[in-house]
C-alpha cells in the first residue's frame, strides 16, 4: 500500500511562500515524476512528503492516515538522495542493514533481506566493500538497496541520476523502471530532466514556482499540454511557440508546433527561412531555421538525414492537426 | 618552480630559514645529549667529566621518577578526555544556526590566544584563591567553606586550567570536521529510523574519528611539555610534578645539569614514541 494525498499543503521559508496551497493524490503503485525547472519547489515538495521539512499549513495523508506530524522514520517511506548519502565508514552490507538494525529486526531476517536486495541489484560481490571503493552506478544501487530492504510504502527519489554520466544514466533509468514493474511499489521521482520524466513516469506532475501546472500521463502532456509553459517544457527539442498575426491565423493569441510536426521542403511551403545550425544525429536531423517571421528561431526535426547548408532557404509546412493554440493567459484553446 | 634555475634559486632562498631552524633544533639537542653523559654540577665544581650512563640510571631509579610519570599520564589523559568530550559537544552546539554565531565562535576560540603563564595566573589569583577568588566567594555565598584549590585539589585544578586552554583548539578542529559532514547523510539516517542519539553515534562520531585522532596527536605532544601552568601555580608541589617539571627541578633546583639532561633525553624518546604511534593511527585513518 502506498497512497499519498496532499491536501492544501503550503510551505513558507520565513516570508517567502515556496509552495502555495497544493492538492495532489498519488495512487498506490504509481510511478509519479515531479518535473520542473530549477527552483520550482519539486525537491521541497518531496522533502515535505518525506517529513524532512515541516509543512506550514495543510495535511499529508499516507494510506488514508494523517501523517502531517509524523517523524520521517514513522512514515514508512524510503528516500534515495541525489548524493546517495551512503555512510562512508560502513561496508555496503552495513549500509543496507542500517535501517533494519534501527528497526531492531532479527539478525537472521536482516541477512535474508540483504541477500535478496543484493541479488536484485547485482551487489552480492560488493557487500564487504566501502562506498568509497564503488563506482557511481554501484553507489546508486547501494542507495536503492538501502531503500528497498525496508519494504516501504513508497520510494522517494531526489534527482538520483544527476551525478551519473550520460551512458550510465540511461542504464540506471531502465533499472529503476524495471524495479518498479517488479516491486509495484509507489514511487515518487524528482527530476529536472524531462526525458527522464517522459520515459519513466506513469504520471507526470509539472511544477512551476510551487504551482502544479499539469498532472497527467506522459503522452497526455505531450499531445494536450494544458498551457504554454507545459507545452514548452515537455518535448525535446522544445516546441516552437510564436505569437502575432501568424498565430491569429490559426485561431489563438499564441500558437505552437513541435519540431517533429513540421514538414520540410526546399521548394515550397507555408513559411520560409534561412538555415542556421543543422545538428546531425544520424537517426534525426535538427535544423534551426532563422528569419521565418515567427520566432527568433524555429527548430525542425527531420527523420534521417538531409543535406542543407548554412544560409540555404528552406520551406516549412506545419501539420495543422498537430498545432497547439493558446489564449492571452497562455491556456490551451480546445 | 619548473625550470632548473628557478628550483636552485628557491633552494638558495630557503637555505637561511632551513639552516636557522635546523640549528635552533640541533644545537640544544646535541648539547642535551652531551651533558647527559657528563657529571655537570654548576655550583659544585662545574663540569666533572664523563660518567657514562650513570645519569640515565640515576634519573630512572630516583624515587620521584615513577610518580612523575604517573602525574604526566594523569595530566595528559585528563586533559584529553575533557577537551575531546567537551570539544565535540561544543562543536555540535556551535554548528547549530543561532543568533550572534560569529561573535560566539570568536569568544570560544579566545582562551587559545592567552599565554599559558597569564592564564594560569588568572586562574590562580582570580578564581582559585581561597580568600579572594571567585570560587571562594561562590562557596561562601552558599555557606560552604572555601576550598584551597591549588593545595587540596592541585591535580584537578591544573587539569582544569590546561583543559580550559586547549578546549578551543579541540573545538575548532572538531567544528570544521562537523561542518564537512554531508547533511544528506544525517537526513538519510533520519529516514532510516535513527533517532538523534543514534545519529550521533553511528554517523557523526565516525565522521569525526579522524579529526579526534588529530586533536589527540597534537595535544599529546604539547601536553607532555606543560610547564608554565605548574610553575606559576603549585611549583610542582602537592603531587603535580610531571616529567618535564622534574627535569626542570633537576637542572635548576638541584643544579645537576647532567641528571636533568638525561631526563630530557628520556622525554624526547617518550614524545617520539607517542608521535610515531599516533601518526600511524592517523595514517591508517587517512587510508580509509
Amino acid at each position: 500500500m502506498g497512497q499519498i494525498t496532499l491536501k492544501q499543503v503550503t510551505k513558507s521559508f520565513g516570508d517567502v511562500q515556496v509552495i502555495p496551497p497544493l492538492d495532489l493524490t498519488i495512487e498506490d503503485g504509481e510511478f509519479t515524476v515531479f518535473v520542473g525547472p530549477s527552483g520550482c519547489g519539486k525537491s521541497t515538495l518531496l522533502r515535505l512528503i518525506a517529513g524532512l521539512e515541516d509543512i506550514t499549513t495543510g495535511h499529508i495523508e499516507i494510506d488514508g492516515k494523517d501523517a502531517t506530524d509524523l517523524v520521517p522514520a514513522k512514515r514508512g517511506l524510503a528516500m534515495v538522495f541525489q548524493s546517495y548519502a551512503l555512510y562512508p565508514h560502513m561496508s555496503v552490507r552495513k549500509n543496507i542493514a542500517f535501517p533494519l538494525k534501527m528497526a531492531k529486526m532479527a539478525p537472521a531476517e536482516i541477512e535474508k533481506r540483504i541477500a535478496n536486495a543484493a541479488a536484485v541489484l547485482n551487489l552480492t560481490d560488493y557487500l564487504d566493500r566501502r562506498p568509497g571503493q564503488l563506482s557511481g552506478g554501484q553507489r546508486q544501487r547501494v542507495a536503492i538497496g538501502r531503500a528497498i530492504v525496508r519494504e516501504p510504502a513508497a520510494f522517494l527519489f531526489d534527482e538520483p541520476l544527476s551525478n551519473l554520466d550520460a551512458a550510465l544514466r540511461v542504464g540506471m533509468r531502465l533499472e529503476i523502471s524495471e524495479l518498479h514493474t517488479r516491486l509495484k511499489t509507489t514511487m515518487i521521482y524528482v527530476t529536472h530532466d524531462q526525458v527522464e520524466a517522459m520515459t519513466m513516469a506513469d504520471k507526470i506532475v509539472v511544477l512551476r514556482a510551487g504551482h502544479i501546472e499539469q498532472v497527467g500521463s506522459p503522452l497526455e502532456l505531450y499531445h494536450r499540454p494544458r498551457n504554454e509553459f507545459v507545452a514548452g517544457f515537455i518535448g525535446s527539442p522544445k516546441m516552437n511557440i510564436f505569437g502575432g498575426s501568424e498565430a491569429q491565423k490559426y485561431g489563438g493569441t499564441k500558437a505552437g508546433i513541435r519540431p517533429e510536426h513540421i514538414d520540410v521542403s526546399m521548394t515550397e511551403g507555408t513559411w520560409n527561412g534561412k538555415v542556421g545550425v543543422a545538428e546531425h544525429l544520424g537517426s534525426d536531423t535538427f535544423i534551426h531555421v532563422h528569419d521565418t517571421g515567427l520566432a527568433d528561431m524555429v527548430t525542425v526535426r527531420i527523420t534521417g538525414d538531409i543535406s542543407v547548408r548554412h544560409g540555404d532557404t528552406i520551406y516549412l509546412t506545419p501539420q495543422l492537426d498537430q498545432m497547439h493554440r493558446f489564449d492571452a493567459q497562455g491556456l490551451r484553446i480546445a | 618552480m619548473a625550470t632548473k634555475a628557478s628550483r636552485s634559486a628557491a633552494r638558495l632562498m630557503m637555505a637561511p630559514a632551513v639552516v636557522l631552524l635546523l640549528g635552533w633544533m640541533l644545537v640544544p639537542l646535541i648539547m642535551t645529549l652531551w651533558f647527559s653523559f657528563r657529571t655537570y654540577l654548576p655550583l659544585r665544581g662545574g663540569d666533572l667529566g664523563w660518567t657514562g650512563f650513570d645519569n640515565y640510571v640515576r634519573f630512572v631509579s630516583s624515587s620521584a621518577f615513577w610518580p612523575a610519570v604517573q602525574t604526566t599520564l594523569v595530566l595528559v589523559l585528563g586533559v584529553l578526555v575533557i577537551t575531546v568530550c567537551l570539544g565535540i559537544l561544543l562543536a555540535i552546539l556551535l554548528d547549530q544556526p543561532m543568533w550572534g554565531q560569529g561573535i560566539v565562535r570568536i569568544l570560544v576560540i579566545a582562551p587559545f590566544f592567552v599565554m599559558p603563564t597569564v592564564s594560569a595566573l588568572v586562574w590562580k589569583n582570580m578564581f582559585m584563591d581561597p580568600v579572594n577568588g571567585l570560587f571562594a566567594h561562590l562557596w561562601r555565598f552558599f555557606g560552604a567553606d572555601p576550598v584551597s584549590w591549588l593545595s587540596d585539589a592541585a591535580m584537578p585544578s591544573i587539569i582544569l586550567i590546561v583543559s580550559w586552554q586547549w578546549l578551543p583548539f579541540a573545538t575548532l578542529i572538531l567544528l570544521t570536521a562537523i561542518q564537512s559532514l554531508d547533511s544528506e547523510q544525517l537526513e538519510a539516517a533520519e529516514m532510516d529510523g535513527a533517532p538523534a542519539l543514534k545519529r550521533f553515534f553511528y554517523i557523526i562520531l565516525p565522521h569525526l574519528s579522524r579529526a579526534i585522532t588529530i586533536v589527540i596527536l597534537i595535544q599529546t605532544i604539547f601536553l607532555l611539555a606543560v610547564f608554565a601552568e605548574i610553575f606559576v601555580t603549585t611549583g610542582g608541589a602537592f603531587g603535580t610534578r610531571t616529567l618535564s617539571y622534574l627535569i626542570f627541578q633537576r637542572v635548576l633546583e638541584s643544579q645537576n645539569v647532567g641528571l636533568g639532561s638525561a631526563g630530557g633525553v628520556y622525554a624526547i624518546i617518550l614524545a617520539n614514541i607517542v608521535a610515531i604511534f599516533l601518526m600511524r593511527i592517523v595514517g591508517k585513518n587517512l587510508d580509509n
